[in-house]
C-alpha cells in the first residue's frame, strides 16, 4: 500500500496560502483522479481542487476553516482500499452538467508519491504579505460562485456559511527569514547552511556571497589553499614545515581525547538504519505551521531518540569514578559542533524535559551560537551524553571518542538513498549508519547494543516516540 | 516632383472596398455569418466551395471534443500543482478548430497563449503545449515543423510578427515563383484589439497588401473588461477604416468559421490583401487559472452561452443525420486515453538546467553569451568548495 500525500498547490500566480473551505470527501471515500476533493479559497478566488490520485482517502490533514501555506500536506490517499472501507462516501457531483461537457475519465495509473510535490508556490513566501483576515460577509449579498474545472456550478448554499469571526493567521508566524539573493540562497542550501546563521553585511541587511564564503572559510581554509599548499623542494626544509601553536580549544580537545581514549576502554558498535520514515517525519514537520521558521533536521529526531533510549537503558547516561558509577537522572545532551575556534561540545541542559519543538529551538540556538563563536564555557560543562553529527560532511560513520566524564557517544552518519532489502525486494531507502562508543567499565556489550537498537528503532519509526 | 493626387484618387481604396463582393454568406438575424444554428440546423450547405462538406463534420467534432478534454485535463493538472498556470479555452473550440482547419500546410499561424486548438490542429503535440506552463521551457515546439509560431505572451505583438512574416512571404513569392502561395494568420482577442500593435499591424498590412488574415476571437472578456468597453461598434467594422474587409462570424459555428477563414486565406494568398475576421464567441471558463470570473460577470450570462456551446450544435447535427452512439463512445475512449497520456507526459517532464538557457538565446554561438555563460560557471564554481551534503 502506498500512501500518497497531496500538498496544497499554488492555484494562482505566486499565492502563498489558502483556506480550506470545505472538504468534499471524507476518510474512507473512494476517489478517482480529477474527482473534486476540496474547495479552497485563496486571496484571488474560490477554487475546487481535483484529486491527483486514485484510491481511498486515508486522512484529511487540515481542518475546514484553517488557512495553510502552499506546500502543506492536506490529504493522504491510499492507493489500495482499506480493510474496512465501509460504505463509500458519495461524492457530490463536481459541477452542473454542461451539454457537450465530458465526464471525468477513469483514473490513469496513479502517480508516484513524489509527484505530489507542487510545482509552484513552494518557494519562499513574500515577506509579510499575508492577507488580512476576512470579516464576515454581509448576509444579503450573493455568495461567491465556485470556480470549477468544468462548468461554473449554480451558486450553492455552503459558501454563505462562513463564520464571521475568523482568527487571523497567527501573527507570531512572522518569519525570521534572512535576506539574500537567489544564487546565494541556493548556494547556502546546497552547502547545508542556514542563512539565518550567517552574519549579514549587505546594504539592506542581506547575506552577500562574501558573507556566505567567509562563513564557510573556517572549514574551507585547507581546501582553498590546496593549490599553494605544497612547498617547493628547493626551499629549505624548515620553511616547508608550518608550526601551529597548540593552544585554546585545540589544546583542550587534545587533552580531553587523550584522557578519554587512554583511560576509558572504548567499545564501538555500528548499526545501519532505514531512516526513510524519519526523513518523511522531518518533511512533515518542516511543512507544519507549528514549526514555521524553525530549522528541522534529522538530527532533531536522533536527539529525541537518544533521550528516549537513554531512559530505557539508564547506565549509558552516567559517569565513572573509580569508586562509584553516577547514573544521571537528567539529560544534558551534548552536541559536537565544528566552530571557528575548533571542536566544541556544548550541551542542552535538561533535554529530557523539552518538547520536540523546544528541542528543535534549543538545537538551533546551540548550533548558531557555536558557529558564531559565542558558546559560553558553562554551556560545555555538565554534559551527560553526546551526539556527533558527522553526516553533515557526507561521512557514513566513524568511531567517536567519548567526551570525558561521560560513558557514551553516538555518531550520526550521512543519510542517503541506498539499496535496501525489504520483504525480499531491493528498493531505494534513506539509509544512515549509527556509530556508538561506550565506556566498557560501565556499559557492557549487550547494554550498548540494546541502547543502539532502541535509538535505531526510533529512526526507523519516529511514531514510537509517542508511546 | 510628383503631381498632387486628387482627393478622390487618394481614397480610391474605399471605393474598391465598397465594391468588395463579399460572398453571400448565410447570416443569422443579427447579421453575422452562420451556417449551423445553435439548434443544429444547417442554414447554408454550400457556398462557393468554401464550406466543409457534411462528411467532414465528424472530424471537426472530434477535433473540438479532444481539445476540450485536453483543456480540462490541463486545468486539473494546474489545480494539482503540476502546472504553474493554465489558460483555459472552453467555449472557443469552434473558432480555433474551424480557423485552423481552413489553413493549408504552407500558411503560418501566429497565436496568443490560448490557441491550444489551433496548435493541435497544426500538428503540435498536446504535451508540448504544457511545457511552457510547467516552466520547463520558453517554447515547447519548433515552429518550423508545424508553421505554428510559439505562444506570444505579450498582448498583440504577434499581429506585427504575422504582418512582417506575410510581407516576407510576399517577397519570397516575387523572388521564387514556384513557391506555393501562402498567407499568415494573426490570432488575437478583443482585449488585444485595443493595443497599439494591432493598429500598426493593420496599417502595415493594408499599406503593403500583405497576405495576412487578422483572426480576432471576441470572447467578450478581456480578463474582467467586457467588449463594450473595448469598442462602440462591432470589432469587424474597424477593418473598414484600414481599407480592407471585416466580417463577423458566429465563432461558435465551426462550419461558418471554417468557410469564412478559407475565403479570407484564399483571397490573401491570391493578392487580395488582408481581411479581419471577428469570431463572435465566449470564454466559458476563467481567463487563466489565477482568475475568478465570478467576481466580474453574472452566472446568467454564462448560462446563456451554454445554449450556444460550439460542441452541442455539431452533436445535434451529427445525431440528426444518423451518426451512431458508437462514434461518440469511441471518441470518449479516445479522449480518456489522451488525458491519461497527457498526465503521464507532464509528470515525467524534466526541467533543463540553467546552462540550457545560454544555449537557446541565439541560434548560433555568440561571444557575449559565451562570456556570460563562463561568468555564470565561475560564479557557481565559486561556491563549490564543500561537499554540499544536506
Amino acid at each position: 500500500m502506498t500512501l500518497n500525500t497531496f500538498n496544497l498547490p499554488d492555484v494562482g500566480e505566486g499565492l502563498t496560502e489558502a483556506e480550506i473551505v470545505r472538504w468534499q470527501v471524507q476518510p474512507g471515500a473512494t476517489v478517482a483522479v480529477n474527482d473534486v476533493i476540496v474547495e479552497i479559497e485563496t486571496a484571488k478566488s474560490l477554487v475546487e481542487l481535483p484529486s491527483p490520485y486514485a484510491g481511498v482517502v486515508a486522512e484529511l490533514l487540515v481542518q475546514e476553516g484553517e488557512t495553510v501555506e502552499v506546500g502543506t500536506p492536506i490529504i493522504s490517499v491510499s492507493d489500495t482500499p482499506l480493510e474496512d472501507s465501509g460504505t463509500p462516501v458519495e461524492n457530490p457531483p463536481a459541477a452542473a452538467h454542461v451539454p457537450g461537457e465530458l465526464v471525468t475519465p477513469p483514473p490513469p495509473a496513479p502517480a508516484s508519491s513524489d509527484a505530489g510535490a507542487p510545482l509552484v508556490g513552494t518557494g519562499p513566501k513574500a515577506d509579510s504579505s499575508r492577507r488580512r483576515p476576512r470579516t464576515g460577509r454581509p448576509s444579503g449579498t450573493a455568495p461567491a460562485q465556485p470556480t470549477t474545472t468544468t462548468a461554473p456550478a449554480p451558486a450553492t448554499a455552503h459558501v454563505t456559511d462562513v463564520p464571521s469571526a475568523r482568527t487571523p493567521a497567527a501573527a507570531s508566524g512572522a518569519s525570521r527569514r534572512a535576506l539574500a539573493k537567489p544564487p546565494v540562497r541556493k548556494a547556502a542550501r546546497d552547502l547545508g547552511i542556514d542563512l539565518a546563521d550567517v552574519p549579514a553585511t549587505g546594504g539592506s541587511g542581506e547575506v552577500t556571497k562574501q558573507d556566505l564564503m567567509s562563513y564557510q572559510a573556517q572549514r574551507d581554509a585547507e581546501q582553498d589553499h590546496a593549490p599553494s599548499f605544497w612547498g617547493a623542494a628547493t626551499r629549505p626544509q624548515d620553511e616547508r614545515i608550518e608550526r601551529i601553536p597548540v593552544k585554546g580549544v585545540r589544546k583542550a580537545t587534545a587533552r580531553a581525547m587523550v584522557e578519554s581514549a587512554f583511560s576509558a576502554p572504548h567499545v564501538s558498535i555500528f548499526v545501519d538504519v532505514d531512516a526513510s520514515r524519519t526523513m518523511e517525519f522531518v518533511k512533515r514537520l518542516k511543512a507544519s505551521r507549528d514549526f514555521e521558521g524553525i530549522r528541522v533536521s534529522p538530527l532533531l529526531i536522533l536527539a529525541k531518540a537518544v533521550i528516549w533510549a537513554a531512559a530505557r537503558n539508564p547506565s549509558v547516561n552516567a559517569t565513572w569514578t573509580d569508586q562509584e558509577i553516577l547514573v544521571k537522572h537528567f539529560m544534558n545532551l551534548g552536541i559536537a559542533a565544528a566552530t571557528p575556534r575548533g571542536l566544541m561540545v556544548p550541551n542542552i541542559k535538561d533535554a529530557q524535559d523539552l518538547s520536540l519543538k523546544e528541542l528543535a529551538l534549543a538545537l538551533n540556538d546551540l548550533a548558531s551560537r557555536a558557529r558564531a563563536g559565542k558558546t559560553q564555557p558553562a554551556e560545555m560543562q555538565g554534559g551527560t551524553l553526546t551526539v556527533t553529527n558527522i553526516g553533515a560532511l557526507g561521512i557514513d560513520t566513524g568511531t567517536p571518542i567519548i567526551n570525558p566524564g561521560e560513558v557514551a557517544i553516538v555518531a550520526f552518519g550521512t543519510i542517503k538513498q541506498k539499496p535496501w532489502v525489504l520483504d525480499g525486494e531491493v528498493i531505494p531507502r534513506w539509509i544512515t549508519t549509527l556509530g556508538g562508543s561506550f565506556d566498557h567499565r560501565v556499559v557492557d556489550g549487550d547494554l550498548s547494543a540494546r541502547f543502539m537498537a532502541d535509538v535505531a528503532s526510533i529512526l526507523e519509526e519516529p511514531a514510537l516516540l509517542l508511546d | 516632383m510628383a503631381t498632387p493626387r486628387l482627393p478622390a484618387a487618394e481614397f480610391d481604396a474605399e471605393e474598391q472596398l465598397d465594391a468588395h463582393h463579399l460572398p453571400e454568406f448565410p447570416r443569422d438575424p443579427s447579421g453575422m455569418v452562420q451556417m449551423l444554428t445553435p439548434e443544429g440546423e444547417l442554414s447554408g450547405s454550400d457556398f462557393r466551395g468554401y464550406a466543409a462538406a457534411e462528411e467532414e463534420l465528424p472530424a471537426l467534432y472530434r477535433d473540438m471534443y479532444l481539445i476540450r478534454r485536453f483543456d480540462q485535463e490541463s486545468t486539473a493538472l494546474q489545480r494539482q500543482g503540476e502546472l504553474a498556470l493554465w489558460v483555459p479555452m472552453r467555449g472557443q473550440e469552434a473558432a480555433q478548430i474551424g480557423s485552423a482547419r481552413a489553413m493549408l500546410a504552407q500558411d503560418y499561424a501566429f497565436p496568443t497563449y490560448r490557441e491550444h486548438g489551433v496548435a493541435v490542429a497544426r500538428g503540435v503535440a498536446p504535451a508540448d503545449l504544457l511545457k511552457l506552463f510547467r516552466g520547463v521551457t520558453n517554447g515547447g515546439w519548433n515552429p518550423k515543423d508545424s508553421n505554428f509560431h510559439l505562444y506570444t505572451l505579450v498582448l498583440a505583438a504577434q499581429c506585427l510578427h504575422a504582418v512582417g512574416y506575410a510581407m516576407g512571404m510576399q517577397r519570397d513569392q516575387l523572388a521564387e515563383q514556384s513557391l506555393p502561395k501562402a498567407a499568415t494568420m494573426a490570432y488575437f482577442g478583443d482585449g488585444a484589439s485595443s493595443e497599439g500593435d494591432v493598429h500598426e499591424a493593420m496599417v502595415f498590412a493594408a499599406s503593403f497588401n500583405a497576405p495576412a488574415v487578422f483572426f480576432c476571437q471576441n470572447n467578450h472578456w478581456a480578463i474582467s473588461v467586457p467588449t463594450e468597453v473595448q469598442s462602440r461598434v462591432p470589432l469587424a467594422h474597424r477593418a473598414h477604416g484600414y481599407g480592407f474587409p471585416g466580417i463577423r462570424v458566429d465563432g461558435n459555428d465551426v462550419l461558418a468559421v471554417q468557410a469564412v477563414t478559407r475565403w479570407a486565406l484564399d483571397r490573401a494568398r491570391n493578392g487580395g490583401g488582408p481581411v479581419l475576421i471577428e469570431a463572435f464567441t465566449y470564454r466559458m471558463s476563467a481567463h487563466t487559472t489565477a482568475d475568478d470570473p465570478t467576481k466580474y460577470r453574472l452566472a446568467a450570462e454564462e448560462e446563456q452561452w451554454v445554449s450556444r456551446d460550439p460542441l452541442t450544435r455539431v452533436e445535434h447535427r451529427l445525431r440528426a443525420t444518423g451518426t451512431g452512439d458508437d462514434f461518440f463512445r469511441q471518441l470518449e475512449e479516445e479522449s480518456v486515453q489522451l488525458a491519461a497520456d497527457l498526465r503521464a507526459s507532464v509528470l515525467s517532464m524534466e526541467a533543463p538546467g540553467l546552462e540550457h538557457r545560454f544555449a537557446t538565446a541565439y541560434a548560433e554561438a555568440h561571444p557575449l553569451i559565451q562570456e556570460e555563460l563562463q561568468a555564470w560557471r565561475d560564479y557557481e564554481a565559486g561556491f563549490d568548495v564543500e561537499g554540499g551534503a544536506r
